[in-house]
């Protein structure tokens, strides 16, 4: 069989292919982005018209994947952790339900936010769905384990939560492919009523649910995954969870006999081996990718079994993402390390691309808002977030997507005066939508300002739902015509800019102005790909 | 048993083409049938920020995808200032190979002359002006694979195998781009070697 070298999330993509996927949906998130472009780009997915297009939110791809399972289907939904929020709604309700065609839903974590306003932990979800939930340590075992996660699904016709982070998603490794299996054909779930949740089916669904996590714990393809290993040195056991497991064995990698060792990759997680090792060692160790899920559980709140070590007593930090020297330390053994960084070496923060549109736009709002003082802007997630570092110190939040425009009806509500909202495109279609039509509806006194740059910049250009419509969806949701601007962010239209945003910085109800200028990447890659190909 | 085992950090800010570096390097690694991880950054840091990527080439399986500080066998740097932040990662024996060309983005950008001055003080370094070199061989946009082709003498795997992957990541675009590379990679190693 061949063997690739693939991203993390690239081999959960390829998996997917693999194991008979007929739909996967997403919505663009460092560091899940990668699992949908693999299936954009795979020929064999083309090949099979697999449906792989953006969706416009987490909860819409969620949704939609539901859809593709009730048709009896195999279906993958993508996100990063704080878009399983968006989606928890679906997802949550899903394991209530529960699927026909296989259904896993993978939520990329980013524990140290390299590139998130959060580290939640998905893992949460898992248990608060009483769902499966596949946390893999490696390349091969992701790429392994989608084949038992869809084969999980079934079975239990629950949906599969598959958790990853960071380091996982964004490393490289070689990865043997396994043989492809068909995909399945539409077939609808044999009890017409299984998806709908009119409290009376809740109620006995919910039941349903709750025993069968009980049997999930040892059922035979999560137990697979959840492995325990003697060692000769009893006085310490060991718990590594899904990446962990791989910064233990570089530290203890030649006397890998030494500890009693148990791995965990899949929950709920192994209450039997989770005895074996306490009653066995004088003290544990845990080390968890994220949050002290695991230690916690172990702890309860009376802590009085064995001595644990973990992030709860502090000999693991309590936050951020592990690696080497951060284990090779719990485990009290030396770290070496280099020569120190010298003090001339300065911070160099992410910043604007040269000739961005959004620099033209905030130049010409500061200038506007500048009479009014600081802290009228409300902003978002996405490229524009950059604003509020120097020189720009433009914005004054930056919560969630779609927080803008809703944060900014909320001031204005309180009475601040003027309150703007700068949010881009493809996160107004996301999340900014269902808020300006509230701003609408109340006629709020609110100026909303659509940084356009007809892409999702910040993951690397994926297509945007809002390219072509935003005027319309703004007129269409209510918003005036005559309070409906479209400027192009560039320097030789500053003045008119900053005229235009202070005329409608004084109206007392909702202005929409679009910035709309292409995002200098998109633009680059466009012109690059033409010119090579005339 | 291969023993083989090269631990090697790149650097450099988003956009300037460490992960052409890293792909060619992981092509090569695994034409050699080595065993490899290969991190990378994504996302946020891309715009303007700066970048790392850990690479490790290993006769057996590689467990962590982060090199261990004190462990790097090699930093290849795209940029001056960025080779100097990784120096906790670099083995005392280890060598630093680095642009000589800063990349100035940001306003504080420390005197070129002091950071070339501490990256003197790397037991082993080379600096090399990779953009001047990179013109010479025609082709300004290949600065990334000279400086690769500058530290290919510390990389335990062929030269050929180097090229050969470089053939295979830009033939999709076309003979004359895959020539200029393979150019540059050498000129790259001819400054080294001498």
């Amino acid at each position: 069989m061949k063997r690739l070298l693939l991203l993390g999330d690239e081999a959960i993509a390829q998996a997917a292919l693999d194991a008979g996927l007929s739909g996967m949906y997403a919505y663009p998130g460092t560091p899940s982005t990668e699992i949908m472009e693999y299936i954009q780009s795979s020929k064999d997915a083309a090949a099979r018209n697999i449906h792989r297009e953006w969706s416009s939110n987490e909860k819409t791809a969620m949704e939609t994947a539901l859809g593709m399972s009730y048709a009896g289907k195999r279906a993958m939904v993508a996100m990063k952790h704080v878009g399983l929020n968006v989606a928890a709604d679906g997802f949550i309700n899903s394991a209530m339900t529960g699927v026909n065609g296989g259904l896993i839903v993978v939520s990329a974590d980013d524990p140290s936010m390299h590139s998130s306003q959060n580290e939640q932990d998905s893992r949460f979800y898992g248990k608060f769905a009483f769902v499966p939930c596949f946390e893999p340590s490696n390349q091969q075992e992701a790429y392994e384990m989608i084949f038992d996660a869809f084969e999980t699904s079934e079975k239990y016709r629950l949906p599969v939560l598959f958790r990853i982070t960071t380091r996982l998603a964004h490393s490289r490794a070689s990865v043997q492919l396994k043989k492809v299996l068909p995909e399945k054909k539409l077939t609808l779930p044999s009890d017409p009523l299984q998806f709908v949740l009119l409290p009376s089916i809740a109620k006995e669904k919910y039941k349903a649910l709750l025993s069968s996590y009980e049997s999930l714990r040892y059922d035979n393809i999560i137990s697979k995954y959840n492995s325990f290993k003697d060692g000769r040195n009893r006085d310490l056991g060991i718990i590594a969870c899904g990446l962990a497991y791989n910064y233990l064995l570089e530290n203890i990698g030649n006397s890998v006999d030494e500890f009693p060792v148990l791995k965990i990759a899949a929950y709920p997680f192994p209450n039997n081996l989770i005895k074996d090792i306490t009653s066995r060692c004088k003290e544990v160790l845990i080390l968890e990718e994220g949050a002290p899920i695991v230690e916690e559980a172990l702890r309860g709140i009376l802590d009085n079994g064995i001595r644990i070590y973990g992030r709860l007593d502090g000999t693991v930090p309590r936050d951020g993402e592990l690696n080497p020297a951060i284990v090779a330390k719990a485990l009290g053994l030396p770290v070496s390390y280099g020569e120190e960084v010298p003090l001339l070496v300065k911070m160099r923060p992410p910043s604007f691309c040269k000739g961005c549109g959004h620099i033209d736009m905030f130049n010409s709002l500061i200038e506007a808002v500048r009479p009014y003082g600081p802290g009228h802007v409300f902003s978002d997630i996405g490229c524009y977030t950059l604003a509020a570092l120097p020189p720009f110190n433009a914005i004054n939040s930056c919560v969630d997507m779609g927080a803008s425009v809703t944060m900014a009806v909320g001031a204005a509500d309180a009475g601040l005066f003027p309150s703007v909202a700068v949010i881009g495109d493809s996160t107004f279609t996301h999340s900014g939508m269902t808020g300006l039509l509230d701003a609408v509806v109340k006629n709020a006194s609110v100026t909303i300002i659509i940084s356009d740059n007809s892409t999702t910049g910040m993951t690397g250009g994926q297509q945007s739902q809002a390219t072509g419509r935003i005027d319309q969806i703004c007129e269409g949701l209510g918003v005036a015509r005559e309070h409906l601007k479209v400027i192009v962010p560039l320097r030789k239209n500053h003045e008119e800019n900053v005229r235009i945003i202070q005329e409608e910085l004084e109206y007392k109800g909702v202005s929409v102005i679009i910035a709309s200028r292409e995002c200098i990447q998109t633009a680059t890659k466009r012109r690059r790909s033409e010119a090579s190909h005339e | 048993m291969n023993t083989m085992k090269n631990d090697i950090i790149l650097s450099g800010v988003g956009g300037q083409g460490i992960l052409s570096i890293a792909a060619t390097i992981g092509l090569a690694a695994v034409a050699n049938g080595l065993f490899l991880k290969q991190s990378e950054v994504h996302g946020m840091s891309q715009r303007g920020g700066d970048v790392q990527s850990h690479l490790r080439l290993s006769g057996n399986p590689v467990s962590s995808d982060l090199i261990p500080y004190g462990k790097a066998d090699l930093i290849i740097s795209v940029e001056p200032m960025e080779s100097l932040r990784y120096l906790p990662w670099l083995a005392k024996d280890g060598w630093m190979v680095t642009n000589s060309n800063p990349f100035i983005n940001i306003p504080d950008y420390p005197p070129i002359d002091e950071i070339i001055k501490e990256i003197r003080k790397v037991k082993n370094h080379i600096i090399i002006d990779a953009d001047t070199i990179a013109k010479e061989t025609g082709s300004s946009r290949s600065g990334n694979i000279v400086i690769l082709g500058a530290a290919s003498p510390f990389i335990d795997m062929s030269f050929e195998s180097l090229e050969n992957a470089i053939r295979k990541l830009f033939g999709h675009k076309g003979e004359e781009i895959v020539e200029a590379n393979l150019k540059a990679l050498k000129a790259g190693r001819d400054y080294s070697v001498e």
